[in-house]
């Protein structure tokens, strides 16, 4: 076990890779009353088309499936896995993202017991063509409800403005008609291979012993056999760099209008730090244009474009990345406008040096406050990990970034056929 | 552990702990609840977030709290029971994690005493300007409010089931009152807001070092502070009623009121948790095993305790031609609450979660606060500690005796206007 001691945030994290290649981190904070652990495998809604494990050729599997896998984990044979943390005290939950499923809870007692649970019921899966029939029932009742949601319409319809192939474009849970197709075969397809522990990360933060932990861990995994690892062949389309579409209508009853700006990316970087400061000068300029304390933030405001519902987020992941811009607005094409003409002045927009600074010190700042967070601390460490980066390294990046650095980068970054927009409203 | 002072025209708080990289300040400000001032409390915080007087526009106070490495202002109103709280917030990186920073604690202090005490003001009242825009801000959020159908349900049951009482107000206010309220108006009710509200201050975080106290006294100082007043229960005996409305939804909502008149301070609290749990609160509690699991007839299913006025809500998002088999199923669960139809297991299991959850909160500074201001409300002495060890010891009998107080007072249905009856 390696342990790693981060001066700046007096924090350390234990870290080792198992045998089986299952890599387990541990982050003791002991003035907590509560542990928080976290079993991630690097696999979500966007992982269709892969080789299973131990086959030669690629298939492709029903929209929505990760989503359905992580709902039928809790349910075994003979009970649902929730009880079982109910039993101990603890709340379980989980969630399936673009890229990444994961299985947590959280405990203020009984931490072993409730660890053992969670690492042993995600690695025994048990699925029945009777039960998998019942999911497709309450799986439906969720899409209906995210169906209802003006916000999830509007934050998902950008990406299918944006996105024509690659898989981020469709809908996490998938549709109430591809889940239906999803049979308990296609599920342990999936399961055996993405659920290899040399695709998971566990990670452990909280009021914990880290020496005690890990032994637990490496003895529960020695009691189970897994088969070699082996890298997973993946495949993605090739995905065009301009937009699908330049405009998205969608008309469902809202009482306010939405007006979301997308903007795509075209190069990921593959390198870590570079992916990284990449990550960070995004949020940066982002921040510098859209933030309440934000150049752009403050003419849409003035003008009366905006509510409190605006809202601006990025994301980059390996094989693709955006960032969307926007929310309720009375006039909408207005506010698309606005925003789209500000993304593509930014080259001549300078930003100075004293600002650039000053925002440098929010994301400090921002950093120790999101700290206070087990839940996030384990969800960003684990997030980066699995893009080889180490989060907490990160800071010092952040530190180090220069002026130049930024300048640099805006010149390169907004193309105007690589942004979208998509609209919601009433008829 | 909490350390209370009484300090002139205000209660300090103070949460030493070392759990968190940030120190949190919060001014809670407190009155009865009433028609006259909601609406205005609603458009404080918008308002005061607009600038003060050495940082005259929001974007000027924003790069001001950017520059204290990005400390965050949070100023809303809120309702507890029938109080009406505006509280003031500001979360700060703790100087000790960042170099040559040595007075970033009393530099926020200054900005946050400037952001109560000296908004931006042109003739004696807030600016006309900015008054008329950030009411339109208010109302946009009154309608995002009813766009999210959950917590447009809540409130719709929440009115009609405390139709006669304060507790039916909406914390974001109305529109037709927006009209009457001046620049003049509001700042003139503000200025006795923070003359006549009782205040509460609290500072959550590693003070080791800092000089909170001897800081915050420099800033602070009010005439006299405001005791607390126990607000009466005012429970009006109907007959429980069903009311029905539509919407353009697909999913349906069937919320229920009950009352508990079970408060913070009574010996029954830790029950009614305990009661809660088992039949609404976790995942292993009746509804969400019974109408979500075994039947398939919701995507969600759970109850919640409010706890100064004594009630409780059923919330549950169904398929709109499910209503009647789901509301027959969240009534068969109270009855077999009310005949103590669950296990000795359930029980302490519900008990472990109920003090899991309770523990859990205060490993947040938010939930510190408002853990605590929970007693400053409800005039308690019970400290958290004495509350979980009261959780402890709940019995089947007390369970059962609280399941049988519980009463039911309002179902309300949030449905699809494709289920309408037919009115031809």
């Amino acid at each position: 076990m390696k342990n790693k001691y981060y001066d700046q945030i007096d924090e350390t994290i234990y870290t080792e890779v198992l045998e089986n290649g299952l890599k387990v981190c541990i982050l003791p904070k002991t003035e907590m009353a509560k542990t928080f652990a976290i079993f991630t495998t690097n696999y979500g809604s966007i992982d269709q088309s892969f080789v299973p494990i131990d086959q030669k050729d690629l298939i492709t599997v029903p929209d929505g499936i990760a989503h359905f896998l992580e709902h039928k984990l809790f349910e075994k044979e003979d009970r649902d896995v929730f009880q079982d943390f109910s039993k101990l005290g603890a709340s379980a939950n989980a969630f399936t993202s673009f890229t990444k499923t994961a299985y947590l809870f959280s405990a203020t007692s009984r931490v072993k017991e409730n660890l053992g649970i969670l690492v042993d019921f995600v690695q025994d899966p048990y699925f029945s063509e009777q039960s998998v029939e019942k999911e497709k029932g309450i799986i439906a009742q969720e899409i209906k409800m995210y169906d209802d949601q003006p916000d999830w319409r509007a934050f998902f319809g950008t990406i299918k403005s944006m996105y024509k192939e690659h898989p981020v474009q469709i809908d996490i849970a998938g549709t109430v008609d591809s889940i239906e197709k999803i049979t308990k075969e296609d599920l342990y397809t999936c399961y055996h291979t993405f659920y290899h522990p040399n695709n998971m990360i566990l990670f452990i933060a909280g009021n914990v012993e880290p020496e005690e932990i890990m032994q637990q861990i490496k003895d529960n995994q020695t009691q189970k056999s897994f088969k070699e690892p082996e890298p997973i062949t993946r495949k993605f389309p090739d995905e065009q760099e301009e937009v699908a579409e330049q405009e998205l209508r969608i008309t469902m009853p809202v009482q306010v209008p939405k007006a979301l700006v997308g903007l795509k990316e075209k190069e990921i970087p593959t390198d870590p730090k570079i992916f990284m400061e990449k990550e960070w000068l995004m949020d940066i300029i982002m921040d510098y244009l859209f933030s309440k304390s934000g150049i752009v933030y403050e003419k849409l405001y003035e003008e009366g474009l905006i509510d409190q519902s605006f809202s601006y987020e990025s994301h980059l992941e390996r094989n693709f990345g955006f960032s969307i811009i926007g929310g309720n607005s009375h006039k909408p094409e207005r506010l698309a406008q606005v925003v789209k003409e500000e993304l593509l002045n930014i080259k001549n927009q300078k930003m100075d040096d004293i600002t650039f600074e000053r925002i440098k010190r929010k994301k400090h700042g921002q950093l120790l406050r999101a700290l206070n967070s087990l839940e996030f601390v384990a969800n960003q460490y684990t997030h980066y990990q699995m893009l080889g980066i180490d989060f907490f390294d990160s800071i010092e990046w952040l530190e180090a970034l220069t002026y130049q650095d930024l300048d640099k980068f805006i010149q390169k970054w907004i193309d105007e056929k690589r942004i979208s927009i998509c609209f919601v409203g009433a008829k | 552990m909490e350390k209370r002072i009484k300090k002139q025209g205000y209660d300090l708080h103070l949460l030493p702990t070392k759990k968190f990289k940030t120190i949190n300040l919060s001014f809670k400000f407190v009155t009865n609840l009433t028609r006259d001032k909601v609406t205005k409390r609603a458009l404080l915080p918008y308002l005061l977030q607009q600038g003060t007087k050495n940082y005259p526009t929001a974007i000027q106070l924003r790069q001001k709290l950017d520059e204290l490495y990005g400390a965050v202002l949070h100023i809303d109103s809120s309702k507890k029971g029938e109080h009406n709280i505006l509280t003031v917030r500001l979360e700060l990186a703790n100087q000790r994690y960042i170099k040559n920073q040595e007075n970033l604690l009393e530099e926020a202090l200054t900005l946050l005493e400037e952001i109560v005490y000296q908004p931006k003001v042109v003739d004696e009242a807030f600016d006309p300007k900015l008054v008329e825009r950030e009411k339109q801000t208010l109302k946009n959020k009154m309608i995002a409010l009813t766009e999210d159908k959950m917590s447009f349900a809540n409130t719709r049951l929440i009115e009609e089931m405390c139709e006669q009482e304060p507790y039916q107000l909406r914390v974001h206010g109305y529109e037709e009152d927006l009209d009457g309220i001046t620049p003049r108006i509001l700042y003139d009710y503000y200025q006795q807001m923070l003359q006549e509200d009782r205040l509460d201050v609290f500072v959550v975080g590693d003070m080791d070092g800092l000089d909170v106290e001897p800081i915050l006294e420099k800033f602070l100082k009010r005439k006299q502070q405001v005791e607390m007043k126990k607000t009466s229960i005012n429970v009006v005996n109907k007959e429980e009623a069903t009311l029905i409305e539509y919407d353009q939804i697909q999913q349906a909502k069937l919320h229920l009121g009950y009352r508990t008149n079970i408060t913070y301070d009574d010996n029954d609290y830790a029950t009614l948790h305990v009661f809660n749990g088992l039949f609404g609160g976790f995942p292993n509690s009746k509804l969400f095993l019974n109408v979500r699991e075994k039947h398939s007839l919701a995507y969600y299913a759970a109850s919640r305790i409010e706890s100064h006025k004594g009630l409780l809500f059923v919330f549950s998002g169904i398929a709109p031609d499910q209503y009647e088999k789901a509301r027959e199923i969240i009534l068969e669960q109270m009855e077999q609450m009310r005949k103590g139809d669950f296990s000795d297991d359930q029980i302490a299991e519900t008990k472990e979660m109920t003090i899991n959850q309770l523990r859990e909160t205060l490993d947040n500074p938010q939930g510190m606060i408002e853990l605590t201001y929970q007693r400053v409300l409800a005039q308690s002495n019970k400290t958290i500690t004495e509350l979980i060890e009261q959780v402890q010891s709940v019995t089947r009998d007390q369970i059962v005796k609280v399941a049988n107080q519980v009463q039911l007072d309002k179902i309300y249905l949030l449905t699809s206007e494709g289920a309408k009856p037919d009115e031809k």
